[in-house]
Protein backbone atom coordinates (compact mmCIF):
# COMPACT_ATOMS: atom_id res chain seq x y z
CA UNK A 1 0.00 0.00 0.00
CA UNK A 2 1.59 3.29 -0.98
CA UNK A 3 -0.75 6.59 0.19
CA UNK A 4 0.74 9.88 -0.76
CA UNK A 5 -0.86 13.25 1.37
CA UNK A 6 -0.40 16.83 -0.11
CA UNK A 7 2.62 15.60 -1.75
CA UNK A 8 4.67 18.88 -3.52
CA UNK A 9 8.67 19.38 -4.04
CA UNK A 10 9.30 22.85 -4.78
CA UNK A 11 12.63 24.00 -6.30
CA UNK A 12 13.47 27.54 -6.03
CA UNK A 13 10.85 29.24 -6.92
CA UNK A 14 9.31 26.22 -9.70
CA UNK A 15 6.61 23.90 -8.34
CA UNK A 16 7.56 20.53 -9.77
CA UNK A 17 5.45 18.41 -7.97
CA UNK A 18 1.94 20.19 -6.67
CA UNK A 19 -0.03 18.78 -3.93
CA UNK A 20 -0.28 14.75 -5.03
CA UNK A 21 -2.71 12.92 -2.77
CA UNK A 22 -3.11 9.11 -4.09
CA UNK A 23 -3.47 5.76 -2.91
CA UNK A 24 -2.40 2.64 -4.79
CA UNK A 25 -3.41 -0.79 -3.27
CA UNK A 26 -1.61 -4.17 -3.97
CA UNK A 27 -2.60 -6.10 -7.14
CA UNK A 28 -2.98 -2.63 -8.99
CA UNK A 29 -0.29 -1.78 -11.41
CA UNK A 30 -0.57 2.08 -11.81
CA UNK A 31 0.91 3.43 -14.79
CA UNK A 32 2.47 7.52 -14.12
CA UNK A 33 2.32 9.49 -17.34
CA UNK A 34 2.92 12.59 -17.79
CA UNK A 35 5.25 14.88 -20.36
CA UNK A 36 8.97 15.25 -19.82
CA UNK A 37 9.49 17.97 -16.63
CA UNK A 38 5.87 16.67 -15.47
CA UNK A 39 7.04 16.14 -12.49
CA UNK A 40 7.02 11.93 -12.62
CA UNK A 41 10.50 11.05 -11.65
CA UNK A 42 10.49 13.99 -8.89
CA UNK A 43 7.18 11.82 -7.47
CA UNK A 44 9.02 8.59 -7.70
CA UNK A 45 12.28 10.10 -6.00
CA UNK A 46 10.18 11.11 -3.05
CA UNK A 47 8.10 7.79 -2.47
CA UNK A 48 11.84 5.99 -2.89
CA UNK A 49 12.83 8.62 -0.49
CA UNK A 50 15.85 9.99 -2.74
CA UNK A 51 14.66 12.90 -2.03
CA UNK A 52 12.78 14.54 0.42
CA UNK A 53 9.23 16.50 0.08
CA UNK A 54 9.18 20.10 0.47
CA UNK A 55 5.67 19.14 2.26
CA UNK A 56 2.96 16.45 3.01
CA UNK A 57 3.63 12.69 3.62
CA UNK A 58 4.38 9.65 1.77
CA UNK A 59 4.02 6.16 3.26
CA UNK A 60 4.93 2.88 1.78
CA UNK A 61 3.42 -0.40 3.64
CA UNK A 62 2.04 1.49 6.49
CA UNK A 63 5.71 3.42 7.05
CA UNK A 64 6.18 7.31 6.56
CA UNK A 65 9.56 7.35 4.33
CA UNK A 66 10.52 10.03 6.54
CA UNK A 67 10.44 9.00 9.93
CA UNK A 68 11.42 5.27 9.61
CA UNK A 69 12.98 5.68 5.76
CA UNK A 70 14.78 1.70 6.35
CA UNK A 71 11.37 -0.02 7.15
CA UNK A 72 9.78 1.41 3.95
CA UNK A 73 12.66 0.72 2.15
CA UNK A 74 13.14 -2.76 2.79
CA UNK A 75 9.62 -3.32 0.97
CA UNK A 76 9.95 -1.85 -1.63
CA UNK A 77 12.51 -2.47 -5.40
CA UNK A 78 13.10 0.82 -6.92
CA UNK A 79 14.42 1.23 -10.53
CA UNK A 80 15.53 5.11 -10.70
CA UNK A 81 15.47 6.42 -13.99
CA UNK A 82 17.81 5.46 -16.48
CA UNK A 83 18.88 2.31 -14.78
CA UNK A 84 22.25 3.96 -12.87
CA UNK A 85 24.93 0.99 -11.07
CA UNK A 86 28.08 0.21 -10.01
CA UNK A 87 29.65 0.40 -13.63
CA UNK A 88 32.87 -1.15 -12.40
CA UNK A 89 31.06 -4.23 -10.91
CA UNK A 90 30.45 -7.48 -12.94
CA UNK A 91 26.23 -8.40 -12.88
CA UNK A 92 27.04 -11.30 -10.49
CA UNK A 93 28.74 -8.69 -7.88
CA UNK A 94 26.45 -6.06 -8.19
CA UNK A 95 23.44 -8.64 -7.16
CA UNK A 96 25.25 -9.87 -5.06
CA UNK A 97 25.99 -6.43 -3.24
CA UNK A 98 22.68 -5.99 -3.85
CA UNK A 99 21.36 -9.05 -1.92
CA UNK A 100 23.46 -8.34 0.79
CA UNK A 101 22.39 -4.68 1.26
CA UNK A 102 18.97 -6.21 1.35
CA UNK A 103 19.71 -8.92 4.12
CA UNK A 104 18.81 -11.99 1.52
CA UNK A 105 20.66 -14.72 3.21
CA UNK A 106 21.20 -18.46 2.60
CA UNK A 107 19.26 -20.78 0.69
CA UNK A 108 16.26 -17.41 0.17
CA UNK A 109 19.16 -15.70 -1.53
CA UNK A 110 20.49 -18.46 -3.64
CA UNK A 111 17.08 -18.84 -4.09
CA UNK A 112 15.67 -15.34 -5.68
CA UNK A 113 19.37 -14.62 -7.73
CA UNK A 114 18.68 -17.60 -9.41
CA UNK A 115 15.19 -16.31 -10.13
CA UNK A 116 15.91 -12.82 -11.42
CA UNK A 117 18.52 -14.20 -13.11
CA UNK A 118 16.73 -16.50 -15.10
CA UNK A 119 13.84 -13.85 -15.33
CA UNK A 120 15.90 -11.26 -17.14
CA UNK A 121 17.95 -13.33 -19.09
CA UNK A 122 21.26 -12.36 -17.43
CA UNK A 123 23.06 -15.53 -17.15
CA UNK A 124 25.16 -14.70 -20.37
CA UNK A 125 26.45 -11.43 -18.74
CA UNK A 126 26.92 -12.41 -15.29
CA UNK A 127 30.65 -11.97 -15.31
CA UNK A 128 30.75 -9.63 -17.32
CA UNK A 129 31.47 -5.52 -16.29
CA UNK A 130 28.51 -3.88 -16.14
CA UNK A 131 29.92 -0.82 -18.03
CA UNK A 132 30.57 -2.57 -20.57
CA UNK A 133 26.90 -3.97 -21.14
CA UNK A 134 24.66 -2.46 -23.35
CA UNK A 135 21.56 -0.34 -22.86
CA UNK A 136 19.32 -3.21 -22.91
CA UNK A 137 21.08 -5.44 -20.40
CA UNK A 138 21.89 -2.28 -18.24
CA UNK A 139 18.08 -1.71 -17.65
CA UNK A 140 17.33 -5.32 -17.18
CA UNK A 141 20.51 -5.65 -14.62
CA UNK A 142 18.78 -2.62 -12.89
CA UNK A 143 14.66 -4.53 -12.77
CA UNK A 144 16.79 -7.39 -11.56
CA UNK A 145 18.12 -5.52 -8.52
CA UNK A 146 15.02 -3.89 -7.87
CA UNK A 147 13.09 -7.60 -7.51
CA UNK A 148 16.21 -9.71 -6.36
CA UNK A 149 13.85 -9.36 -2.95
CA UNK A 150 10.60 -9.93 -4.02
CA UNK A 151 9.46 -6.50 -2.65
CA UNK A 152 5.70 -6.01 -2.00
CA UNK A 153 6.23 -2.32 -3.93
CA UNK A 154 8.04 -1.56 -7.16
CA UNK A 155 8.27 1.47 -8.08
CA UNK A 156 10.09 1.44 -11.96
CA UNK A 157 11.18 4.50 -13.74
CA UNK A 158 10.50 4.32 -17.49
CA UNK A 159 11.41 0.36 -17.35
CA UNK A 160 11.46 -0.27 -20.86
CA UNK A 161 13.20 2.25 -22.16
CA UNK A 162 16.57 1.64 -24.50
CA UNK A 163 15.13 -1.97 -24.47
CA UNK A 164 14.02 -3.53 -28.27
CA UNK A 165 10.94 -4.94 -28.88
CA UNK A 166 11.31 -8.50 -27.41
CA UNK A 167 12.63 -6.79 -24.23
CA UNK A 168 9.75 -4.71 -24.25
CA UNK A 169 7.12 -7.38 -24.61
CA UNK A 170 9.23 -9.23 -22.04
CA UNK A 171 9.50 -6.50 -19.26
CA UNK A 172 5.58 -5.80 -19.82
CA UNK A 173 4.68 -9.74 -19.46
CA UNK A 174 7.10 -9.25 -16.28
CA UNK A 175 5.57 -6.61 -14.98
CA UNK A 176 1.57 -8.15 -15.60
CA UNK A 177 2.99 -11.20 -13.83
CA UNK A 178 4.16 -8.96 -10.74
CA UNK A 179 0.99 -6.93 -10.91
CA UNK A 180 -1.34 -10.00 -9.45
CA UNK A 181 -0.22 -9.67 -6.18
CA UNK A 182 1.94 -7.10 -5.84
CA UNK A 183 2.07 -3.41 -5.85
CA UNK A 184 3.51 -1.69 -9.20
CA UNK A 185 4.10 1.78 -10.32
CA UNK A 186 5.36 2.38 -13.80
CA UNK A 187 6.05 5.95 -14.96
CA UNK A 188 6.58 5.83 -18.96
CA UNK A 189 5.53 7.97 -22.31
CA UNK A 190 4.74 5.18 -24.39
CA UNK A 191 1.12 5.04 -24.35
CA UNK A 192 0.37 1.30 -25.65
CA UNK A 193 2.59 0.44 -22.58
CA UNK A 194 -0.28 1.66 -20.35
CA UNK A 195 -2.86 -0.81 -21.90
CA UNK A 196 -1.04 -3.32 -22.02
CA UNK A 197 0.22 -3.27 -18.30
CA UNK A 198 -1.77 -0.87 -16.26
CA UNK A 199 -4.84 -1.20 -14.22
CA UNK A 200 -5.24 2.44 -13.39
CA UNK A 201 -3.30 5.52 -15.22
CA UNK A 202 -2.45 8.90 -13.20
CA UNK A 203 -1.87 11.34 -15.90
CA UNK A 204 0.51 14.90 -14.13
CA UNK A 205 1.07 18.13 -15.45
CA UNK A 206 2.90 20.83 -14.34
CA UNK A 207 2.89 18.61 -11.17
CA UNK A 208 -0.76 18.08 -10.54
CA UNK A 209 -2.94 15.23 -11.42
CA UNK A 210 -5.16 15.79 -14.58
CA UNK A 211 -6.91 12.33 -14.91
CA UNK A 212 -6.95 9.18 -12.60
CA UNK A 213 -8.84 6.25 -13.95
CA UNK A 214 -8.63 3.19 -15.90
CA UNK A 215 -7.21 3.31 -18.85
CA UNK A 216 -9.96 2.38 -21.14
CA UNK A 217 -12.11 5.05 -18.90
CA UNK A 218 -9.53 7.24 -20.32
CA UNK A 219 -9.85 6.47 -23.64
CA UNK A 220 -13.54 6.48 -23.52
CA UNK A 221 -12.52 10.23 -23.22
CA UNK A 222 -11.24 10.44 -26.66
CA UNK A 223 -13.06 11.65 -29.15
CA UNK A 224 -12.39 8.68 -31.16
CA UNK A 225 -13.84 6.62 -28.72
CA UNK A 226 -16.59 4.22 -30.62
CA UNK A 227 -15.57 5.80 -33.80
CA UNK A 228 -15.58 3.47 -36.86
CA UNK A 229 -12.77 3.54 -39.58
CA UNK A 230 -13.47 1.78 -42.98
CA UNK A 231 -10.88 1.05 -45.38
CA UNK A 232 -12.06 1.02 -49.22
CA UNK A 233 -10.05 -0.41 -52.93
CA UNK A 234 -12.03 1.96 -55.11
CA UNK A 235 -12.16 6.01 -54.89
CA UNK A 236 -15.21 6.49 -56.05
CA UNK A 237 -16.91 4.40 -53.11
CA UNK A 238 -14.61 6.46 -51.24
CA UNK A 239 -16.13 10.05 -51.86
CA UNK A 240 -19.94 8.80 -51.73
CA UNK A 241 -19.21 7.14 -48.30
CA UNK A 242 -17.81 10.54 -46.94
CA UNK A 243 -21.13 12.02 -48.23
CA UNK A 244 -23.20 9.90 -47.24
CA UNK A 245 -22.01 8.98 -43.84
CA UNK A 246 -21.62 12.42 -42.75
CA UNK A 247 -25.12 13.08 -42.84
CA UNK A 248 -25.98 10.31 -40.31
CA UNK A 249 -27.09 11.75 -37.20
CA UNK A 250 -24.71 9.81 -34.97
CA UNK A 251 -21.62 11.06 -36.67
CA UNK A 252 -20.13 14.36 -35.91
CA UNK A 253 -17.58 14.62 -38.27
CA UNK A 254 -15.88 12.01 -40.84
CA UNK A 255 -12.32 12.32 -41.45
CA UNK A 256 -10.88 10.98 -44.69
CA UNK A 257 -7.11 10.11 -46.43
CA UNK A 258 -8.04 9.61 -50.26
CA UNK A 259 -4.21 8.52 -50.79
CA UNK A 260 -4.74 5.67 -48.02
CA UNK A 261 -8.52 5.27 -48.59
CA UNK A 262 -9.56 5.59 -45.37
CA UNK A 263 -12.53 6.66 -43.68
CA UNK A 264 -12.97 7.48 -40.26
CA UNK A 265 -16.74 8.38 -38.82
CA UNK A 266 -15.68 10.41 -35.26
CA UNK A 267 -19.41 10.04 -33.26
CA UNK A 268 -21.11 12.41 -31.35
CA UNK A 269 -20.51 12.47 -28.16
CA UNK A 270 -22.38 9.17 -26.28
CA UNK A 271 -23.11 7.68 -30.01
CA UNK A 272 -22.59 4.31 -31.50
CA UNK A 273 -22.40 4.81 -35.42
CA UNK A 274 -21.25 1.54 -36.07
CA UNK A 275 -24.76 -0.21 -36.73
CA UNK A 276 -25.94 3.01 -39.40
CA UNK A 277 -22.45 2.43 -40.68
CA UNK A 278 -22.60 -0.82 -42.14
CA UNK A 279 -26.50 -0.56 -42.70
CA UNK A 280 -25.10 1.85 -45.23
CA UNK A 281 -22.49 -0.46 -46.63
CA UNK A 282 -24.99 -3.10 -47.07
CA UNK A 283 -27.57 -0.72 -49.02
CA UNK A 284 -24.50 0.31 -51.79
CA UNK A 285 -23.09 -2.89 -51.78
CA UNK A 286 -19.68 -1.05 -51.46
CA UNK A 287 -16.49 -2.91 -51.00
CA UNK A 288 -15.03 -2.85 -47.71
CA UNK A 289 -12.09 -4.60 -47.10
CA UNK A 290 -11.34 -3.70 -43.55
CA UNK A 291 -13.88 -2.11 -41.10
CA UNK A 292 -13.41 -1.43 -37.26
CA UNK A 293 -14.87 -0.06 -34.08
CA UNK A 294 -11.69 2.06 -32.18
CA UNK A 295 -11.96 2.40 -28.59
CA UNK A 296 -10.40 5.67 -28.24
CA UNK A 297 -6.86 7.17 -28.81
CA UNK A 298 -4.81 7.04 -26.32
CA UNK A 299 -2.05 9.89 -27.58
CA UNK A 300 -5.42 11.78 -28.10
CA UNK A 301 -6.38 12.38 -24.80
CA UNK A 302 -3.12 12.41 -23.53
CA UNK A 303 -2.32 15.57 -25.48
CA UNK A 304 -5.35 17.04 -24.78
CA UNK A 305 -4.65 16.92 -20.91
CA UNK A 306 -0.67 17.80 -21.17
CA UNK A 307 -1.09 20.62 -23.85
CA UNK A 308 -0.95 23.93 -21.97
CA UNK A 309 -3.75 25.85 -23.74
CA UNK A 310 -1.32 28.71 -24.05
CA UNK A 311 0.63 30.72 -26.18
CA UNK A 312 2.67 27.71 -27.85
CA UNK A 313 -1.01 26.44 -29.33
CA UNK A 314 -1.60 30.11 -30.47
CA UNK A 315 1.57 30.50 -32.07
CA UNK A 316 1.33 27.40 -34.31
CA UNK A 317 -2.21 27.93 -35.31
CA UNK A 318 -0.81 31.41 -36.88
CA UNK A 319 2.11 30.05 -37.96
CA UNK A 320 -0.37 27.57 -40.08
CA UNK A 321 -2.65 30.25 -40.94
CA UNK A 322 0.25 32.67 -43.01
CA UNK B 1 27.43 -3.37 11.85
CA UNK B 2 26.85 -5.74 8.69
CA UNK B 3 25.48 -3.08 6.28
CA UNK B 4 28.34 -1.35 7.41
CA UNK B 5 30.42 -4.04 5.97
CA UNK B 6 28.60 -4.98 3.03
CA UNK B 7 29.32 -0.97 1.80
CA UNK B 8 32.66 -1.06 3.41
CA UNK B 9 33.79 -3.83 0.97
CA UNK B 10 32.24 -2.54 -1.83
CA UNK B 11 33.33 0.84 -1.98
CA UNK B 12 36.95 -1.24 -1.30
CA UNK B 13 36.73 -3.26 -4.17
CA UNK B 14 35.91 -0.66 -5.85
CA UNK B 15 39.27 1.11 -5.72
CA UNK B 16 40.93 -1.94 -7.34
CA UNK B 17 38.65 -2.46 -9.70
CA UNK B 18 40.32 1.31 -11.61
CA UNK B 19 43.84 1.70 -12.26
CA UNK B 20 43.42 4.76 -9.64
CA UNK B 21 44.14 2.34 -6.75
CA UNK B 22 47.50 1.01 -8.43
CA UNK B 23 48.38 3.95 -9.90
CA UNK B 24 47.95 5.74 -6.23
CA UNK B 25 50.21 3.14 -4.48
CA UNK B 26 52.97 3.34 -6.85
CA UNK B 27 53.08 7.31 -6.63
CA UNK B 28 52.74 7.52 -3.00
CA UNK B 29 55.70 4.74 -2.23
CA UNK B 30 57.24 6.99 -5.30
CA UNK B 31 57.45 10.31 -3.44
CA UNK B 32 57.62 8.64 -0.10
CA UNK B 33 61.06 7.13 -0.87
CA UNK B 34 62.63 10.14 -3.04
CA UNK B 35 60.91 12.68 0.35
CA UNK B 36 62.85 10.00 2.75
CA UNK B 37 66.16 9.70 1.25
CA UNK B 38 66.69 12.58 -1.46
CA UNK B 39 64.74 15.54 0.83
CA UNK B 40 65.24 14.04 4.26
CA UNK B 41 68.77 12.70 4.00
CA UNK B 42 67.89 9.15 5.29
CA UNK B 43 71.42 8.11 4.84
CA UNK B 44 73.28 11.27 5.90
CA UNK B 45 71.98 11.35 9.17
CA UNK B 46 73.38 8.64 10.51
CA UNK B 47 70.48 7.82 12.47
CA UNK B 48 68.60 4.16 13.03
CA UNK B 49 65.13 6.39 13.27
CA UNK B 50 62.20 6.76 10.79
CA UNK B 51 62.12 10.55 11.18
CA UNK B 52 63.05 11.69 7.69
CA UNK B 53 59.90 9.36 6.27
CA UNK B 54 57.52 10.80 8.80
CA UNK B 55 58.26 14.25 8.63
CA UNK B 56 56.57 14.43 4.89
CA UNK B 57 53.74 12.68 5.64
CA UNK B 58 51.54 15.60 6.48
CA UNK B 59 52.63 17.14 2.63
CA UNK B 60 52.25 13.59 0.96
CA UNK B 61 49.04 13.54 2.73
CA UNK B 62 47.73 16.87 1.70
CA UNK B 63 48.57 16.27 -2.20
CA UNK B 64 47.40 12.26 -2.52
CA UNK B 65 44.62 12.16 -0.06
CA UNK B 66 42.18 14.38 -2.05
CA UNK B 67 43.04 11.80 -4.70
CA UNK B 68 41.09 9.16 -2.95
CA UNK B 69 38.47 10.94 -1.30
CA UNK B 70 37.59 12.75 -4.27
CA UNK B 71 35.42 9.87 -5.74
CA UNK B 72 33.59 8.84 -2.58
CA UNK B 73 30.92 10.88 -3.18
CA UNK B 74 31.07 13.20 -6.08
CA UNK B 75 31.49 9.99 -8.79
CA UNK B 76 28.44 8.34 -7.23
CA UNK B 77 26.46 11.78 -7.87
CA UNK B 78 27.64 12.10 -11.33
CA UNK B 79 26.84 8.11 -12.60
CA UNK B 80 23.83 8.65 -10.51
CA UNK B 81 24.19 5.19 -8.47
CA UNK B 82 23.87 7.44 -5.80
CA UNK B 83 20.07 7.38 -6.28
CA UNK B 84 19.98 3.35 -5.91
CA UNK B 85 22.67 3.22 -2.63
CA UNK B 86 20.23 6.10 -0.88
CA UNK B 87 17.21 3.95 -1.44
CA UNK B 88 18.49 0.69 -0.31
CA UNK B 89 17.74 0.11 3.24
CA UNK B 90 20.32 1.53 5.33
CA UNK B 91 20.72 4.20 6.93
CA UNK B 92 22.94 7.50 5.93
CA UNK B 93 25.18 7.21 8.67
CA UNK B 94 26.20 3.38 7.93
CA UNK B 95 26.46 4.83 4.19
CA UNK B 96 28.53 7.08 5.36
CA UNK B 97 31.16 5.39 7.55
CA UNK B 98 30.88 2.31 5.43
CA UNK B 99 32.78 4.39 2.78
CA UNK B 100 34.96 6.52 4.84
CA UNK B 101 36.01 3.01 6.66
CA UNK B 102 37.17 1.83 3.01
CA UNK B 103 38.77 5.08 1.98
CA UNK B 104 40.71 4.59 4.99
CA UNK B 105 41.54 1.06 5.18
CA UNK B 106 42.71 1.75 1.13
CA UNK B 107 44.77 4.26 2.72
CA UNK B 108 46.11 1.59 5.14
CA UNK B 109 47.10 -0.58 2.87
CA UNK B 110 49.34 2.12 0.96
CA UNK B 111 50.79 2.95 3.87
CA UNK B 112 51.63 -0.59 5.18
CA UNK B 113 53.13 -1.21 1.70
CA UNK B 114 56.03 0.81 3.01
CA UNK B 115 57.28 -1.70 5.38
CA UNK B 116 60.13 -2.13 3.43
CA UNK B 117 61.51 1.02 4.65
CA UNK B 118 61.20 -0.59 8.30
CA UNK B 119 62.95 -3.61 7.12
CA UNK B 120 66.17 -1.43 5.90
CA UNK B 121 66.40 0.50 9.32
CA UNK B 122 66.03 -2.44 11.41
CA UNK B 123 68.70 -4.12 8.73
CA UNK B 124 70.66 -1.14 8.96
CA UNK B 125 70.37 -0.40 12.80
CA UNK B 126 68.48 -1.10 16.19
CA UNK B 127 65.78 1.24 15.94
CA UNK B 128 62.97 2.29 18.76
CA UNK B 129 60.65 -0.08 17.21
CA UNK B 130 57.63 0.67 19.50
CA UNK B 131 58.60 4.66 18.24
CA UNK B 132 58.07 3.33 14.98
CA UNK B 133 55.04 2.41 15.46
CA UNK B 134 53.29 5.10 17.12
CA UNK B 135 54.34 7.06 14.15
CA UNK B 136 52.91 4.63 11.63
CA UNK B 137 49.56 4.94 13.72
CA UNK B 138 50.09 8.73 14.02
CA UNK B 139 50.06 8.29 10.51
CA UNK B 140 47.42 6.18 9.87
CA UNK B 141 45.28 8.89 12.02
CA UNK B 142 46.35 12.06 10.01
CA UNK B 143 45.27 10.37 7.06
CA UNK B 144 42.21 9.55 8.26
CA UNK B 145 41.78 13.49 9.51
CA UNK B 146 42.50 14.45 5.95
CA UNK B 147 40.26 11.95 4.06
CA UNK B 148 37.21 12.97 6.33
CA UNK B 149 37.46 16.32 5.42
CA UNK B 150 37.88 14.90 1.29
CA UNK B 151 34.81 13.00 2.02
CA UNK B 152 32.56 15.81 3.24
CA UNK B 153 33.60 18.45 0.30
CA UNK B 154 33.52 15.11 -2.07
CA UNK B 155 29.59 15.14 -0.95
CA UNK B 156 29.40 18.62 -1.82
CA UNK B 157 29.73 18.74 -5.38
CA UNK B 158 29.39 16.51 -8.29
CA UNK B 159 32.14 17.07 -10.24
CA UNK B 160 35.70 15.09 -8.81
CA UNK B 161 37.76 17.60 -9.85
CA UNK B 162 36.39 20.32 -7.33
CA UNK B 163 35.97 17.79 -5.11
CA UNK B 164 40.38 17.10 -5.08
CA UNK B 165 40.97 21.06 -5.04
CA UNK B 166 38.51 22.01 -2.10
CA UNK B 167 39.61 18.78 -0.60
CA UNK B 168 43.61 19.95 -0.67
CA UNK B 169 42.80 23.47 0.28
CA UNK B 170 41.05 23.35 3.81
CA UNK B 171 43.20 20.63 4.38
CA UNK B 172 46.37 23.33 3.99
CA UNK B 173 44.24 25.35 6.28
CA UNK B 174 44.40 22.85 8.84
CA UNK B 175 48.32 22.04 8.45
CA UNK B 176 48.82 25.59 8.95
CA UNK B 177 46.77 26.31 11.47
CA UNK B 178 49.88 25.73 13.90
CA UNK B 179 52.83 27.87 11.55
CA UNK B 180 53.66 31.08 12.50
CA UNK B 181 51.82 31.86 9.03
CA UNK B 182 48.64 31.87 10.28
CA UNK B 183 49.11 32.00 14.01
CA UNK B 184 50.96 35.57 13.71
CA UNK B 185 48.19 36.76 11.61
CA UNK B 186 45.41 36.01 13.69
CA UNK B 187 47.77 37.09 16.95
CA UNK B 188 46.79 40.37 16.45
CA UNK B 189 43.15 40.67 16.09
CA UNK B 190 41.98 37.61 18.51
CA UNK B 191 42.71 36.68 21.93
CA UNK B 192 45.18 34.36 22.85
CA UNK B 193 42.30 31.38 24.05
CA UNK B 194 41.36 31.78 20.24
CA UNK B 195 44.89 31.83 19.07
CA UNK B 196 45.44 28.67 21.54
CA UNK B 197 42.40 26.85 19.99
CA UNK B 198 43.49 27.52 16.26
CA UNK B 199 46.94 26.35 17.17
CA UNK B 200 45.84 22.99 18.66
CA UNK B 201 43.59 22.53 15.94
CA UNK B 202 46.72 22.02 13.83
CA UNK B 203 47.73 18.59 12.12
CA UNK B 204 51.11 18.71 12.59
CA UNK B 205 51.04 19.66 16.25
CA UNK B 206 49.14 16.08 17.14
CA UNK B 207 51.50 14.40 14.25
CA UNK B 208 54.52 15.48 15.40
CA UNK B 209 54.26 14.31 19.16
CA UNK B 210 52.68 10.54 17.64
CA UNK B 211 55.70 10.08 15.44
CA UNK B 212 58.02 10.75 18.24
CA UNK B 213 56.91 7.90 19.95
CA UNK B 214 54.57 9.44 22.37
CA UNK B 215 51.20 7.97 22.34
CA UNK B 216 49.06 10.78 24.16
CA UNK B 217 45.57 10.28 24.88
CA UNK B 218 44.79 14.41 23.24
CA UNK B 219 45.90 13.32 20.23
CA UNK B 220 44.34 10.51 20.27
CA UNK B 221 41.29 11.86 20.77
CA UNK B 222 41.81 14.98 18.73
CA UNK B 223 41.76 12.89 15.66
CA UNK B 224 38.94 10.95 16.59
CA UNK B 225 36.82 13.61 17.30
CA UNK B 226 38.17 15.28 13.99
CA UNK B 227 36.90 12.52 12.13
CA UNK B 228 33.54 12.42 13.77
CA UNK B 229 32.86 15.93 13.10
CA UNK B 230 33.57 15.97 9.53
CA UNK B 231 31.68 12.20 9.04
CA UNK B 232 28.76 14.24 10.78
CA UNK B 233 29.12 17.36 8.55
CA UNK B 234 29.26 14.73 5.80
CA UNK B 235 25.97 13.32 6.61
CA UNK B 236 24.55 16.60 7.25
CA UNK B 237 25.73 17.91 3.37
CA UNK B 238 23.93 14.97 1.88
CA UNK B 239 20.76 15.52 4.15
CA UNK B 240 20.71 18.74 2.75
CA UNK B 241 21.58 17.93 -0.66
CA UNK B 242 18.47 15.31 -0.33
CA UNK B 243 16.00 18.34 0.67
CA UNK B 244 17.47 20.83 -1.43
Amino acid sequence: MITTKNLSKRYGDKLAVDDLTFTVAPGEVLGFLGANGAGKSTTMRMIAGFIAPSSGQVSVCGHDIEDAPVAAKSCMGYLPEGAPSYGEMTTAEFLDFVADVRGLTGERRRMRREIVVDRLGLAPVLQQVIETLSKGFRRRVGLAQALIHDPQVLILDEPTDGLDPNQKHEVRRLINDLGKDKLVIVSTHILEEVHEVCTRAIIIADGRIVADETPTALEARSRYHHAVSLRFDKPEELEAARREIALLPQVAEVESDARELRLTAVPKPGANPLSAVSAIIVKNNWDVPELHLESGRLDEVFRSLTEPPGPLKADAAQGAGA
Amino acid sequence: MSKIFVVFRRELRSYFATPLAYVFIVIFLSLAAVFTFQVGGFFERGQADLQPFFRWHPWLYLVLIPAISMRLWAEERNSGSIELLMTLPITLWQAVVGKFLAAWCFAGIALVLTFPIWVTVNYLGSPDNGAIVAAYLGSLLMAGGFLSIGMCLSAATRNQVVAFITAALVGFVFLLAGFPLVLDFVRGVLPQAIVDAIASLSFFTHFEAISKGVIDLRDLVYFGALIGFWLAATALVLDMKKAE
